[in-house]
């Protein structure tokens, strides 16, 4: 692991891996929003409102698995202080805000015409809104303060920020089971799916689709950053040459 | 024990403290959190007359009448060990009907009927193709409400 950790060998793998994650998850995407539209039928009672699924799940799936992976970043950052992981954070913290919004948006978009309402206090939406707030807080703590000038890393708060919050992943997954809600329960479980072959096919395309898509804004991100660090090394430098 | 290594030990004792702490938290939300009461918690003494309160629970087949007014219609709601009659003057959702979930705000009357001010309905987990009459063999089941 302590290999990777080091700005060059990053960039040698991200810099190639990035154009495939972009493309690649563009037609996936791409793919299973066309198949999702046109190939497969609405649901037997919802009709064609149950096609946002397969852009609801997906942004549901990387709110949270970005938090996981960003409280993940900041736990190595707390005991390994690799440089790479308050990186990671940081970029991990605006495309993970961004699908949460989208899970929440495309939630209540599909609420109106099912339940009959666009916002419900229930358990699954109230800790769906807490972690787009968590993000909220995170960008704002993380954002021009002392670590971004010095190359990146987190400052200590901000780790145990992420870890902390990290506590709000596993309410969001269970909240549907402890506590009755208005949101259904969970369709895909290990157990399997209560969603028909005919209507998931398209949902594992943009399960992927967007998860590949995640990961390339994720290194762009990284490498910007980076980049911008270069950059700054490079002119204080020439300013130390000046003198 | 090198310095990482305390540190390491160190989150991860913070993590697991913070963690206890917060499913001792969702636990004791247990019943607060909830979003609506069930027929069975209803029946069990859990409503006062008056008191706003939201009721969830199937809509048992055969039970929506309409009144003759043309707006108020009475159902019974169940969870399956227990049964509350609703009335409820307005229009509802395009996915009400009988056995299928909804939760309704409002409040028992004196006489042990729930009067709703609104009604929502609940959708389960379950998403098929319309030609299915049957639930496909391989599918679980999706619970009760």
């Amino acid at each position: 692991m302590h290999a990777y950790a080091n700005p060059t060998r990053f960039l040698a793998i991200a810099r190639p891996l990035t154009p495939w994650l972009l493309g690649v998850g563009l037609l996936l995407v791409l793919a299973g929003a066309w198949a999702g539209l046109t190939q497969v039928p609405g649901d037997y009672k919802q009709g064609e409102t149950a096609r946002i699924l397969y852009v609801h799940v997906p942004a549901a799936w990387l709110g949270m698995g970005g938090w996981t992976s960003l409280a993940l970043a900041g736990l190595i950052q707390l005991v390994w202080r690799h440089p790479l992981s308050g990186i990671a954070a940081r970029a991990i913290a605006v495309p993970g805000m961004l699908f949460t919004a989208l899970c929440l948006a495309t939630g209540s978009i599909w609420g109106k015409p099912t339940w009959g309402t666009w916002w419900e206090w229930d358990g699954r939406m109230t800790s769906m809104l807490v972690l787009l707030f968590l993000y909220a807080g995170f960008i704002a703590l993380t954002n021009g303060d002392e670590g971004q000038r010095q190359g990146g890393s987190l400052s200590r708060g901000a780790a145990i920020y992420a870890l902390v919050g990290a506590i709000n992943i596993p309410i969001i997954n269970r909240s549907v089971v402890w506590w009755n809600s208005l949101h259904q329960g969970p369709s895909i479980t290990l157990r399997g799916s209560s969603i028909d072959n005919a209507l998931l096919w398209p949902l594992g395309l943009t399960l992927l689709g967007f998860s590949l898509l995640f990961g390339a804004i994720v290194l762009m991100r990284m490498r910007r950053i980076i980049a911008d660090n270069r950059v700054a090394a490079r002119l204080r430098r020439l300013a130390d040459e000046e003198d | 024990m090198k310095a990482k290594h305390q540190r390491l030990v160190l989150a991860l004792v913070a993590l697991v403290g913070v963690a206890g702490a917060g499913v001792l938290a969702a636990s004791a939300l247990r019943d607060e959190a909830a979003y609506f009461r069930t027929p069975v918690e209803v029946q069990g003494g859990k409503a006062a007359v008056g008191e706003a309160m939201r009721l969830g629970g199937m809509v048992a087949k055969g039970s929506i009448k309409r009144q003759s007014d043309g707006l108020t219609i009475r159902f019974v709601a169940t969870d399956g060990k227990a049964s509350v009659p609703v009335e409820y003057t307005g229009i509802v959702p395009d996915l009400f009907g009988e056995e299928s979930g909804m939760v309704a705000d409002g409040r028992m009357r004196a006489d042990g009927t729930f009067v709703a001010d609104r009604i929502l309905a609940k959708h389960d987990e379950r998403y098929m193709p319309p030609q299915m009459g049957e639930m496909p063999k391989n599918m679980k089941a999706a619970p009760k409400v």
